[in-house]
């Protein structure tokens, strides 16, 4: 019994701090993996609509993002409520894309200029004949492979 | 036994590892967020010169969507959520009769003459409005390529024991080694071939 009772009589010891820095330093590793680096940022409302039979985007590097939508809040007085394109940080008119397009396929090494892949993230309230404009610019400049970025759910619900 | 005096230290020596244990951890079992949607190839810009093929009326299925989201398939008009029922019987149909080169072994349609002859010579067209909201639009398009992949899933699974999609995902995971991808590529073309998916889309009409 007595064994336990001494043990009561030194000072409390002090935490030790030596392993701060590991911790420190595991949480950075953690968040450097995680974060991916935002290249533009959103000046278009962009709700994509549901789908259920999706596919998933792998080989981000092959990738084209084209965005659509209506204008936010802030940019709603320069450029009007009608859903505009985004390319990169600007906004931009259907017979842009065909020039974007060609010009980040360029920066593309090589060997993957003629798999890259469209992504279109459009807003579920934009109108078809914006996109159509865009499928045809992307035909002009044989950029055929194109996904419609979609969330995992239940395609019916866009319907409400 | 021996009394130390005080409460002896507690040892540090193994928080790194503890710390790299996590670290690891969340490494492995992270995802980065990757983005999901539906493929879809854009038809070629055709040369003018050339003459379209000519395809047979009941090799086609007309899928048109108005202004206000509604839809008329085959000249009827139909909701949503009957499409890929419809989508289904129509490329499943086989309606050419045993003999001929177009018969269709796998199908289990009712084989109506009216009907498509052929899944692999079945078309879907697909025609919007200009004003169709885009929503609308991904839902048609979930549904097309919701009644292909059921059917894909169907013949997958009496060939080959599996579902078709799952196949399918494993083969573009880049994480699949080379061998099982070689393996799983003919599996997948061979599905591909029996139900191929022809999905054109006219351009918009704009009235």
């Amino acid at each position: 019994m007595s064994k336990f009772a001494k043990k009561k009589d030194g000072e409390v010891p002090a935490v030790s701090t030596a392993s701060l820095p590991d911790i420190v330093f595991m949480l950075l590793f953690f968040f450097m993996t995680v974060t991916v680096m935002k290249d533009s940022s959103l000046k278009v409302e962009n709700v994509l609509p549901n789908a259920s039979e999706v596919k998933k985007l792998e080989k981000k590097d092959r990738v084209i993002y084209i965005y659509v939508g209506k204008p936010t809040r802030e940019y709603e007085k320069t450029f009007g409520t009608e859903p505009k394109i985004q390319l990169n940080d600007k906004f931009a008119s259907p017979s842009e894309v065909g020039d974007y397009i060609l010009m980040e396929r360029a920066k593309k090494p090589q060997e993957i200029q003629n798999v890259l892949t469209t992504a279109l993230k459009v807003d579920k309230n934009a109108n078809m004949g914006l996109i159509s404009d865009i499928k045809q610019e992307l035909r002009k400049v044989n950029a055929l492979k194109v996904n419609y970025t979609t969330y995992e759910g239940d395609a019916f619900n866009n319907l409400q | 036994m021996a009394r130390r005096a005080g409460a002896p230290e507690v040892s540090a020596g193994s928080m790194a590892d503890i710390a790299f244990l996590l670290l690891i951890f969340f490494l492995v079992t992270t995802t980065i967020e990757t983005d999901a949607g539906l493929d879809r190839m854009l038809p070629p810009m055709e040369p003018p010169t050339e003459a379209p093929p000519i395809i047979k009326q009941k090799n086609i299925f007309t899928v048109n969507i108005n202004r206000n989201g509604q839809l008329l398939v085959e000249e009827e008009i139909l909701s949503i959520d009957k499409l890929r029922e419809k989508a289904i019987a129509f490329l499943d149909n086989g309606g050419a009769p045993s003999g001929s080169p177009d018969y269709c072994s796998y199908c289990k349609g009712k084989r109506l003459a009216e009907s498509s002859d052929n899944p692999t010579k079945a078309i879907i067209s697909l025609k919007n409005d200009r004003e169709t909201k885009y929503s609308t639009y991904i839902t048609v398009q979930n549904e097309l390529v919701g009644a292909y992949n059921e059917l894909r899933n169907r013949e997958a699974k009496r060939l080959f024991g599996k579902d078709y999609v799952d196949m399918e995902a494993e083969y573009l995971n880049p994480e699949t080694e080379d061998s099982v991808k070689e393996e799983l590529k003919e599996k997948v073309q061979r599905i591909q071939g029996l139900f191929p998916q022809k999905l054109s889309e006219a351009e918009t009409s704009s009235e």
